[in-house]
């Protein structure tokens, strides 16, 4: 009997450990890429180790290539020219290049695997991407689910952005959650006050960085972050300006508007700013405290679900709908948009309809 | 009599198909079968999988267990060789042919537990079939099996255009479409049958 259970406990282990054997040395020799090189414009060289994302192997060594996602290949901001190396295009980037872009050896770097060496071509600018340790200096209630983070710079640091700008906040490992993740917030404060920025947060149900700003973090506490990204932000022209904003959309703008208070730019200006009831209104006294000191500027808040005891006067119905209204022709203006996905391609289409010039339309989806 | 190879290999595509008469591997056949690319993927990593694991699931028996008497741990060590094939398959495709690993990459982890290939396994065991039948079973098997899920994709898309009553929408739909599928394929039993 005893003879019977070792004999069978000992074949069965034998082919386990084979097994087991077998794919340890497999993991160790197919997926050891050893010590690559990445070749940045030429003219600089990282050595990383192989088998890890091209996203994240820049990361680690202090280059930032902007990335809302996350690295999770869902919002295709992470493009960078791969010249060599890369390996075939994925399926799981081609819904994020266009024929041009694939043609021009256009990548997604979160999903390039580094398995050899790799050249790479990226903007110069991105290099004085850099990340910093900030303190947040307060936290302020806009509404039911939504705050202003106050951060401030160390000492002799500060960030030198364009109005409309974003930065990544990085989300350490806290209660469950045991990734460190980078999310985009766009800055809504003034570009003059490089030492201490304001980002407005609104809270994401589940998710990993908003409940880690509105369950953990306390004043006084450190938070890093990297900076500044985007191509959203203030063009030089004399076009009258429509701004459209939904939600947390609303901080770029904000950051817009100061600028062209302090700097005295005379352009005519209309902020469409859309939300669901009442209670997710914020910021209304310093949109309307714009409307005095900016002159031309005008404020329009819209409710696409006012309730009954909202008693409110203002527009109603979707943002694209009151754009509609207001806007007649669109040919001789510029716009800015921030706000979801869905938002952002449905007002390109009212405006496009308005005879709004495709290029004139300049958008922060998030 | 010994049934020829062939035989096998035909009889298990049309008239004794895994999917569609012994109705194993339902669970991915119904979730990836929304439409025909992903269904064409996961059908390729079924018959490569289910070929080459019938050959080491007959190998591993007949030249382990059985001379052992251990052949009531089949179950069990038929699971762990399937499961230790398709993590290998991933090292390698993921290093040799990464283009082909994103294609079926997500689809190789549902093979693991694909019941259609621990059955097919199990089957050419108790049906005494020798190293060659087992072969066309599996690769039979495969192929079977990929053409159940492209016909139900196939049809899936056309009817995801029309109106189909809320009751009936999703998995409702397709096990009705199955089911006359599978009728349509048992009609071939005439022809040839294994068992």
């Amino acid at each position: 009997m005893a003879a019977e259970v070792i004999r069978t406990v000992s074949i069965i282990s034998g082919i386990g450990v084979f097994l087991a054997t077998l794919l340890t040395l497999a993991e160790r020799y197919l997926l050891n890429y050893g010590i690559c090189k990445i070749t940045i414009n030429d003219e600089k060289e990282l050595e990383v180790k192989g088998g890890n994302h091209l996203l994240s192997s820049l990361l680690q060594n202090d280059i930032f290539i902007p990335s809302a996602c996350g690295g999770r290949g869902s919002c295709g901001l992470c493009k960078v020219k791969v010249l060599s190396g890369g390996g075939p295009l994925l399926p799981t980037e081609t819904p994020y290049l266009s024929r041009e872009e694939q043609e021009g050896q256009i990548r997604l770097s979160c999903q390039v695997k580094v398995r050899g060496d790799v050249a790479i071509e990226i903007p110069e600018e991105l290099f004085s991407i850099r990340e910093y340790t900030t303190t947040v200096e307060k936290i302020v209630d806009l509404n039911h689910d939504t705050k202003t983070l106050f951060l401030r710079f160390k000492d002799g640091e500060e960030l030198d952005f364009q109005a409309g700008q974003y930065v990544q906040i990085k989300a350490p490992q806290y209660g469950k959650n045991s990734e460190e993740v980078y999310r985009a917030y766009s800055i809504a404060s003034p570009p003059s006050d490089k030492g201490v920025i304001q980002l407005i947060i609104r809270r994401v149900p589940q998710g990993i960085c908003t409940t880690y700003i509105f369950d953990y973090l306390k004043e006084g506490d450190q938070l890093d972050l990297n900076g500044p990204y985007g191509d959203f932000f203030l063009r030089d022209s004399d076009r009258e300006m429509i701004c459209i904003a939904g939600g947390s959309g609303l901080a770029p703008i904000k950051a817009i508007l100061h600028k062209m208070e302090e700097e005295g730019i005379r352009r005519k200006a209309t902020f469409y700013f859309g939300c669901v009831e009442k209670r997710d209104l914020y910021y209304i006294d310093e949109m309307q405290a714009f409307e005095s000191r900016i002159p031309d500027f005008r404020f329009i808040p819209a409710l696409s679900g006012a309730r009954e005891e909202d008693n409110w006067t203002g527009e109603t119905g979707l943002i694209t709908e009151v754009v509609d209204r207001y806007v007649e022709d669109g040919s001789r203006m510029e716009a800015y948009l921030c706000g979801s996905p869905g938002m952002i391609d449905a007002c390109i289409k009212v405006l496009l309809q308005k005879g709004m010039p495709e290029d004139q339309i300049f958008f922060d989806k998030f | 009599m010994e049934i020829s190879p062939f035989v096998i290999f035909f009889a298990s595509i049309f008239t004794s198909n895994i999917l569609l008469t012994n109705f194993l591997g339902m669970y991915s056949y119904l979730s990836i079968s929304r439409d025909l690319k992903s269904s064409l993927g996961l059908g390729q990593a079924v018959i490569f999988v289910m070929t080459v694991t019938s050959v080491l699931n007959y190998l591993v028996y007949q030249y382990i267990l059985v001379p052992y008497n251990l052949d009531y741990l089949r179950f069990i060590v038929f699971i762990i060789v399937i499961a230790a094939f398709v993590q290998l398959v991933e090292m390698v495709l993921e290093r040799f042919m990464p283009n082909l690993y994103y294609t079926l990459g997500i689809f190789l982890p549902l093979i693991t537990v694909n019941c259609a290939i621990l059955g097919v396994a199990l089957f050419l065991v108790i049906r005494e079939y020798n190293l060659l039948q087992s072969l066309a079973y599996g690769a039979g098997g495969g192929i079977g099996w990929t053409l159940a899920i492209l016909a139900l994709a196939g049809i899936r898309q056309k009817v995801d255009e029309t109106k189909v009553p809320k009751g009936l929408q999703g998995a409702g739909f397709a096990m009705i479409v199955t089911g006359i599928i599978a009728l349509a394929f048992i009609g071939f039993s005439g022809i040839l049958s294994i068992q």
